[in-house]
């Protein structure tokens, strides 16, 4: 696995340029992903959200590598057809490399709209990576809930107001979902954390066949936080056991780190302007039903870890 | 150049002309009545008769964006729909035309839920008529086979790179028996050629951006060169479908005149309603009804001009349209040939009909019945009226 020295002098295949807010977590994902490539070659595509309106305002890209952009959640079902036309023609000769496919998507066309397509390519067994930048609500259309958004957070379709404080229900655990699928490799990571996720990135494009990384990705509009603190929310998401660090190799469970001693996940909440209303004290009840939720699912996890 | 003779159904001719062109990505959904296109084609990938790889995607969303990901990765793709499924696949329809990407499909007509109903009609089709792919309609499984062939050269043209759909009428021509002369392998080779795209996700050494946003500085020209395009293919048909000809002995252009030139009264139509019409004009002529049709073949392009021209001597004439445009005056085809005709010095009388919704018959009866109708001014100019429906 690439060390720090050797990411940096790879030179970035996502480059600067693009119009991410200040901060954004996403641009992070991609241009790490990209590095931990390295010299293998890569085509991407991603779906329609931020990482894609940022990043290529015609006649701009911002990215160096073969890249196809079709719609919004389908970003797995295109690159399906990248990886089909790649055997067609690999096997008749007329493309010699050899290429791996990766997929960008956020919470949205991952969890939500693009749930089918992705299942379905995980299930046909396409050679490719799909990551999947989760900054927990719909940010391109002005931060909606979506299936990953955390109970209580507040968002436009789920707001804070006199009866509903935030967003109701608990977010979905895709990770889980698609580990269910039962292929060779599925990870969570996390931005703030380049070697975790530069390690699982290698790790995927060496595996072969369909693999997934759900990257927690802190985006500074949506959660409302002022932008340098984007790596420490993350590593916070992972310190308060929110975001668990793991990955499922052949169906083998991994956790990749334990916290030497786990925050409460109020730390990470009352620095994000989404869960301000959460600090009234009539909602106290809901960050120990948030925080119950947390370490329930930790438990479990260690269950399917230790096996 | 020879011929086979078979006896194939729409469909069977339809996966022939697949798997004579070879292609090298195929992504697809089943749907009534296009299932069996996929089915055999299955079947020669599954067998090794074709390079095909073949992705039996989860949805026909799906087997639209896996066309889109496979096309733009330089890959000769083609799909077959119909009815629902082409419906799932409309937006990305057009986005497989504004990427500019020749995929080629086969369409079996069928009507639009709800009601939900299996039978032929156009709406499918026509509701994907804005959408920058050009719509070629076959009269018989022979002019299916042809066109799916003259498809791949039209599509792939440096001047049109435009998705092509070649459509026949559902259970009428996709499950009906014809005698068809089919092509050899090498024939249909030699005439599409081989695929040389300008640019390719698959060629790493040259990275390139497919699909970026377009703000309002860009967005404008890229889909009028779109409209270019389709200008571009007018000609490109007319030169694919008369090249055709001179290998393989039959004509092929944007519209068929059929006893059009001195005709009195006649009608427009597209699809298997062509043959049905041409059997009645030929009755009709012998006992002295000077009756015409002309068929339009390719709808998209619209060959407006053509149709303006051939139509410019007739007294009356009656546009049939086998889908509705709810809400507007007249079906799709009647809206369209009438506004073709609105700058002609010399323009013929001319009236909407719409039949045949959900696969309702249209016999021999009913046509000839149309045109003495037509003779006996009994349908009124500019007028819609619904052939065959109980009111
Ligand atoms: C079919 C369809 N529905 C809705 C939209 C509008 N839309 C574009 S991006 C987006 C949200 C993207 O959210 P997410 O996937 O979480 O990515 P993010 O913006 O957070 O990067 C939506 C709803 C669309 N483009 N296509
Ligand atoms: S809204 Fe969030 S995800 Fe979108 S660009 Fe800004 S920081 Fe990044």
């Amino acid at each position: 696995m690439a060390n720090l020295k050797e990411l940096a002098a790879r030179g970035d295949k996502f480059t600067g340029g693009h119009r991410a807010c200040a901060g954004c977590g996403a641009t992070v994902v991609a241009r790490q992903a990209l590095l931990a490539a390295g010299d293998k070659p890569v085509v991407t595509t991603c779906a329609t959200g931020c990482l894609e309106v940022v990043s290529t305002i015609f006649p701009y890209t911002a990215w160096d590598v073969p890249f196809i952009h079709s719609a919004f959640e389908n970003s797995a079902a295109t690159i399906s057809g990248v990886e089909a036309a790649y055997k067609s023609l690999k096997r008749q000769g007329t493309v010699k490399e050899d290429i791996r496919f990766m997929a960008f998507g956020g919470d949205g066309g991952t969890y939500d709209i693009g749930l089918q397509a992705l299942s379905g390519a995980m299930e046909r067994g396409h050679n490719m990576l799909y990551i999947c930048y989760d900054n927990q609500a719909y940010m391109n259309t002005g931060i909606q809930r979506s299936s990953a958004t955390p109970k209580g957070s507040a968002t436009t379709t789920s707001p804070n107001g006199k009866k509903i404080p935030g967003k109701v229900q608990f977010r979905k655990n895709l990770t889980e979902i698609i580990a269910a699928h039962g292929i060779p490799y599925v990870a969570q990571s996390v931005v703030g954390n380049w070697s975790d996720f530069t390690k699982k990135v290698e790790k995927a494009l060496a595996k072969g066949g369909p693999a997934f990384i759900a990257v927690l990705q802190p985006c500074r509009l949506g959660w409302g936080y002022p932008p340098e603190l984007t790596a420490e929310l993350g590593r916070l998401a992972v310190e308060t056991n929110f975001w668990p660090l793991y990955e499922v190799e052949d169906g083998k469970y991994k956790l990749n780190s334990t916290p030497k001693e786990r925050k409460p996940i109020s730390e990470w909440l009352f620095l994000q302007e989404r869960f301000r209303h959460l600090k009234r004290p009539e909602n106290q009840a809901i960050i120990d039903e948030i925080q119950k939720d947390i370490d329930l699912r930790w438990e479990n996890l260690g269950k399917k870890c230790s096996l | 150049m020879q011929k086979i003779i078979l006896a194939k159904t729409g469909n069977e001719a339809m996966a022939l002309a697949m798997k004579q062109i070879n292609p090298d990505v195929v992504a697809a959904y089943p749907i009534t009545p296009a299932t069996e296109i996929v089915q055999i084609f299955s079947q020669y990938v599954a067998d090794g008769e074709v390079k095909t790889e073949f992705v039996a995607v989860e949805s026909e969303h799906s087997a639209m964006s896996a066309c889109i990901g496979s096309c733009a990765a330089g890959a000769r793709t083609m799909t077959g729909t119909s009815s629902q499924g082409l419906a799932l696949m409309y937006e990305m329809i057009y986005i497989a035309a504004g990427l500019r990407l020749p995929i080629v499909m086969a369409d079996v007509n069928r009507a639009l839920a709800a009601p939900i109903n299996i039978h032929c009609d156009h709406s499918d089709t026509m509701g994907c008529r804005d959408a920058g792919w050009i719509h070629i309609f076959s009269e018989n499984a022979q002019e299916a086979y042809d066109s799916m062939i003259q498809a791949m050269r039209i599509a792939e043209h440096k001047d049109v790179r435009l998705p092509v759909m070649v459509t026949t009428d559902g259970f009428i021509i996709s499950h009906g028996m014809e005698r068809i002369d089919t092509l050899s392998d090498a024939d249909v080779q030699s005439f599409i050629g081989k695929y040389d795209p300008m640019m390719h996700l698959l060629d790493i050494k040259k990275p390139f951006t497919v699909g970026a946003i377009n703000l309002t500085d860009y967005y404008f020209e890229h889909r009028r060169a779109m409209v270019d395009a389709q200008n571009n293919a007018l000609k490109v048909i007319k030169e694919v479908g008369a090249e055709f000809g001179k290998k393989f002995d039959t004509n092929y252009g944007l519209i068929e005149k059929y006893q059009l030139d001195d005709a009195e009264v006649a009608i427009v139509a597209l699809g298997s309603t062509c043959g049905t019409a041409k059997v009645v004009i030929d009755k009709l002529r012998k006992q002295g009804v000077k009756a015409g049709l002309l068929k339009i073949r390719v709808f998209r392009p619209f060959p407006a001009e053509e149709i303006a021209r051939a139509l410019e001597n007739i007294k009356t004439v009656a546009v049939l349209d086998r889908s509705d445009s709810i809400g507007s005056f007249g079906g799709p085809v009647f809206t369209e040939v009438r506004s073709a005709l609105y700058g002609s010095a010399k323009k013929p009388q001319i009236a909407g009909v719409v039949y045949g919704l959900g696969g309702r018959e249209i016999d021999m009866e009913q046509i000839e019945g149309l045109f003495m109708d037509l003779k006996a001014g009994k349908i009124k100019a500019d007028s819609v009226s619904y052939l065959g429906v109980r009111d």
